[in-house]
């Protein structure tokens, strides 16, 4: 039996995929942490092109990668971690995080693989022809029939923006900054006082001495 | 031949990773935002298998949505941590305990 290109590609994905999951749970220094996290977003990116997913794909690549996780490693960065305080008791939390990740993997799997859902009815739709494409065809119904979640989506995003930037903003006190309101608003009045002074009386060409 | 059950059952580990990596680093909350990532991961490719297997785009417009979503939650939670670690100086959720819940 000929292996099939598309075995070829997924069980290394998979097997890859779940490695870094559990390299991420499992490491001690959180930037390896973030780092095996983009390995997980690399490898899902590969089966969801496989599933002929490939805006989404390239969409995982550039948002979570190229963004979300530097964000995830700038913050890693930026705080001083004490790494020895924050793994105490990954020992004893160990066996329940087991057991329970044991467990629901036996019944997610058992009702997957063994319940038959009547999924073995989707056999899978042959692939694309050549010229088709997926950015095109999640567009016409984004825009068409989604067109409200889609703007809603947008405020979400703007309403993250505000929240992420006024709650880290602050004021450093004791700054010698400009600022520019208070610059133009000045009057004359504030800043000039005239002030009538009676003039001296001089002599001059006397006492020469 | 790679069949639905196969992605279905990959998601279903993944999500159960997840959920262990919530117990085992429950003092670290950044590694608890990474695991909130993995898990929404394992949902999506739920929902792309299916859209693939069911033929109907409409699940891969509902990632698109779940990626947007899951990328505000991430920019918020940092930013809440980046608050909490200059308040507190630590990321220890155990220390987390001032509302007494």
């Amino acid at each position: 039996m000929p292996i099939s290109a598309e075995t070829l590609i997924f069980w290394p994905a998979a097997v890859m995929l779940l490695g870094a999951a559990l390299a991420v749970i499992t490491v001690r220094n959180p930037v390896h942490a973030a780092l095996f996290l983009v390995v997980c977003f690399f490898s899902s990116a590969v089966l969801w092109l496989l599933l002929e997913a490939e805006f989404l794909g390239i969409a995982l690549v550039l948002v979570y990668v190229g963004a979300v996780m530097v964000l995830f490693l700038f913050v890693v960065m930026m705080l001083d971690i004490n790494i020895a305080v924050v793994r105490e008791g990954f020992i004893r939390f160990a066996p329940a995080a087991a057991i329970v990740a044991i467990m629901m993997t036996a019944l997610l799997v058992w009702v997957v693989w063994y319940q038959q859902l009547g999924v073995e009815e989707f056999v899978k739709p042959a692939a694309r022809s050549e010229g088709f494409s997926n950015t095109s065809a999640i567009g016409q119904v984004m825009y068409t029939e989604y067109v409200y979640p889609f703007e809603i989506a947008s405020v979400i995003l703007l309403v993250g923006i505000i929240v992420a930037i006024s709650l880290t903003m602050r004021r450093r006190t004791g700054t010698r900054a400009q600022d520019p309101a208070q610059q133009v608003k000045v009057r004359r009045e504030d800043r000039i006082r005239l002030v009538k002074v009676a003039s001296e009386k001089y002599d001059h060409g006397q006492g020469t001495e | 031949m790679i069949s639905l059950y196969h992605y279905l059952a990959l998601a279903a580990v993944l999500f159960s990773i997840a959920v262990a990596g919530i117990f085992l680093n429950r003092k670290n909350v950044i590694v608890l935002l990474m695991c909130i990532e993995m898990m929404l991961l394992a949902v999506n490719m739920n929902f792309i298998a299916f859209s693939r297997y069911l033929d109907d785009v409409a699940g891969q417009v509902f990632v698109f949505f779940i990626l947007t979503v899951a990328a505000a939650e991430a920019a918020i939670g940092l930013a809440i941590l980046v608050v909490l670690f200059r308040n507190r100086n630590s990321i220890n959720v155990e220390e987390l305990d001032s509302m007494k819940g």
